[in-house]
């Protein structure tokens, strides 16, 4: 058995060099990997007080997968967001990207931010041009894309507006359309949907599964909507309340796709979930609340 | 009757060309000798004296404009001087508002002087400027210049400083390098500043070169004015004034149509109709 088996090796370069030349491992590296990492905030007027956002979290996405992490409010979730990024210098531990430690700003990722995002002196087409002109693209090249993106989110005959003349609906699309126009092999996306009224938010949701299905990128959803969080992923991962908020349960999605968002909420298996994620989640929220209270009182 | 004379938006340019003509008419009225017996003063010459006469000033604005035509170069000087100044304080002042904003050391430090250059009277540079630069055009740039470049600066600045941390975070996430983020971020949000304060600044610059002329130089609408002074020939001034007047609110139209071109982005309120 010892001899068969070389991952159970005594040694431990052996071990390393079986792994390395496992086919497996080394061609799928998670495309996101935060390995136990933690974030502490230094306050800028005060500077010996820190809070420490959220602390001992490893969390890996691999390629393709669509993972949603949920948690109370204030939890820090836009946190690990922004250290997958590269935006935010983790305090301890690592972020490494397809296998490579993370410097700087992440190249593979794609992000959607939660506020209003869009340059407001460009046009729609023009802000969905600039990712692709910041790369060297030539213009025409990258005109042509960005009108294609345009159209595939419904703003074809939109290109020309500035962002203050559309509607927030239409500036969420334009910006989906400005992150997935560069194909980033990542694309985390900060409540994206939040703003939206109910009916838009669905229809969204679902052309983002659609675009999400033809490419399998790897997607890092952060959400506080356990509904919306169940109906688009593969994992959904619950988040304690802050400070140093860590991973508290993690639950495989397994309905079957292509799912449409509406439809899927009233399948028993998506109750079933529902329940055995709000059971955890519900804690932490009462948590959470109270603890906002606590610091407004 | 008076329900359809009273001031309403249809006949509101009206009502301003009539209070004009109405200011003009009073004027006339209290300063002409002989017309109404004197109220303030000894004889009823000294009216006129002191505040000019409305038929003799237009007579003066004429003869500038049509007869004798002589007004156009020193209008030409003012104008030079005050574009000059303009261009030449709103670049500078964009470029070190920029500068500055994006070098927090550098901006630590210079503040307190800043400030302190910021409320000091600049006007009172002109005598050093003349010294500096002579009595030709120069001088009057400089004054304007100075004037200028403070309101530009720290709009810039300011408009740097309040650029929105999510555009920013958005713009670094779509692979803007720094000098494309100061190209495609910076620039184009410190330019909405500097609009905002563009009108000021166009006046400012006029300020500068008419006041300039005014302390020392050989042409202009200040010099024109800072002569006829000289000679007590207040109609002269008075219709310097009017034309200074009359060229700035030219100035400051031409200012709101470059504007209101090159801003299409930014929002407007009232932007429906009612039908």
């Amino acid at each position: 058995m010892a001899q068969g088996d070389p991952g159970r090796d005594a040694d431990g370069s052996a071990t390393l060099a079986a792994r390395c030349t496992d086919p497996l491992t080394r061609m799928s590296p998670p495309a996101l990997a935060l390995s136990d990492v933690s974030c502490t905030f230094v306050d800028r007027s005060n500077p010996a007080a820190r809070y420490t956002a959220v602390a001992g979290v490893s969390l890996h996405i691999g390629a393709g997968e669509f993972v949603s992490v949920v948690g109370p409010t204030g939890c820090g979730k836009s946190t690990l967001l922004n250290m997958g990024a590269g935006l935010l210098q983790p305090s301890t531990g690592t972020v490494s990207v397809f296998g490579e430690p993370l410097q700087g700003i992440n190249r593979r990722a794609g992000y959607m931010f939660q506020a209003e995002s869009l340059m407001p002196w460009r046009t729609a087409l023009a802000n969905v041009m600039a990712g692709l002109e910041f790369r060297g693209m030539p213009p025409a090249d990258a005109r042509a894309q960005a009108e294609d993106w345009l159209r595939r989110v419904g703003l074809g005959a939109f290109g020309d507006r500035y962002p203050h003349q559309m509607s927030g609906g239409m500036r969420k699309r334009a910006s989906l359309a400005q992150t997935l126009v560069l194909d980033p092999d990542i694309i985390l996306m900060d409540e994206p949907f939040s703003a939206l009224d109910i009916q838009t938010r669905q229809l969204m949701e679902n052309e983002l599964l659609d675009l999400w299905q033809s490419k399998k990128k790897a997607v890092l959803f952060i959400t506080h909507d356990l509904d919306e969080a169940i109906a688009m992923s593969d994992r959904v991962v619950v988040l304690s309340a802050g400070p140093a908020s860590h991973p508290i349960g993690e639950f495989t999605v397994d309905l079957a796709r292509p799912r449409d968002v509406a439809e899927v909420r009233s399948t028993p298996r998506f109750i079933e979930l529902h329940q055995a994620i709000w059971a955890v989640l519900r804690d932490e929220v009462l948590k959470g609340y109270q603890q906002q209270l606590a610091v407004k009182g | 009757m008076w329900q359809t004379l009273k001031p309403n938006p249809r006949n509101l340019r009206l009502w301003q060309v009539g209070l004009l003509l109405a200011i003009f008419v009073l004027w006339h009225v209290l300063t002409v000798p002989g017309l109404v017996p004197p109220m303030v003063f000894e004889n009823d010459q000294q009216a006129a004296f002191f505040f000019g006469e409305p038929l003799k000033v237009a007579g003066r604005i004429w003869r500038w404009f049509a007869t004798d035509a002589d007004i156009y170069s020193h209008l030409g000087v003012t104008l030079v001087e005050t574009v000059l100044a303009f261009g030449i304080g709103a670049l500078s002042g964009l470029a070190g508002g920029l500068w500055l904003a994006l070098q927090p050391m550098a901006s630590a430090l210079l503040e307190p002087y800043i400030k302190a250059l910021n409320s000091m009277p600049r006007i009172i540079l002109a005598p050093i400027f003349a010294v500096w630069f002579g009595l030709g055009i120069a001088s009057k740039v400089a004054l304007g210049v100075t004037l200028v470049f403070f309101i530009v600066f720290f709009n810039v600045y300011q408009g740097v400083k309040e650029v929105s941390p999510v555009i920013l975070a958005n713009a670094r996430m779509l692979g803007a390098s720094p000098r494309q983020l100061l190209r495609h971020v910076y620039l184009p949000s410190a330019t909405s500043w500097v609009f905002s304060s563009l009108h000021t600044s166009v006046g400012l610059a006029f300020v500068g070169a008419v006041v300039g002329e005014y302390l020392g130089s050989a042409s202009g609408v200040g010099y024109l004015i800072h002569q006829a002074e000289g000679v007590f020939d207040i109609n002269t001034v008075m219709a310097g004034i009017l034309v200074l007047t009359g060229f700035a609110l030219a100035l400051d139209g031409a200012v709101g149509r470059i504007e209101r071109r090159l801003m299409v982005w930014q929002p407007k309120g009232g932007e429906s109709e009612r039908l």
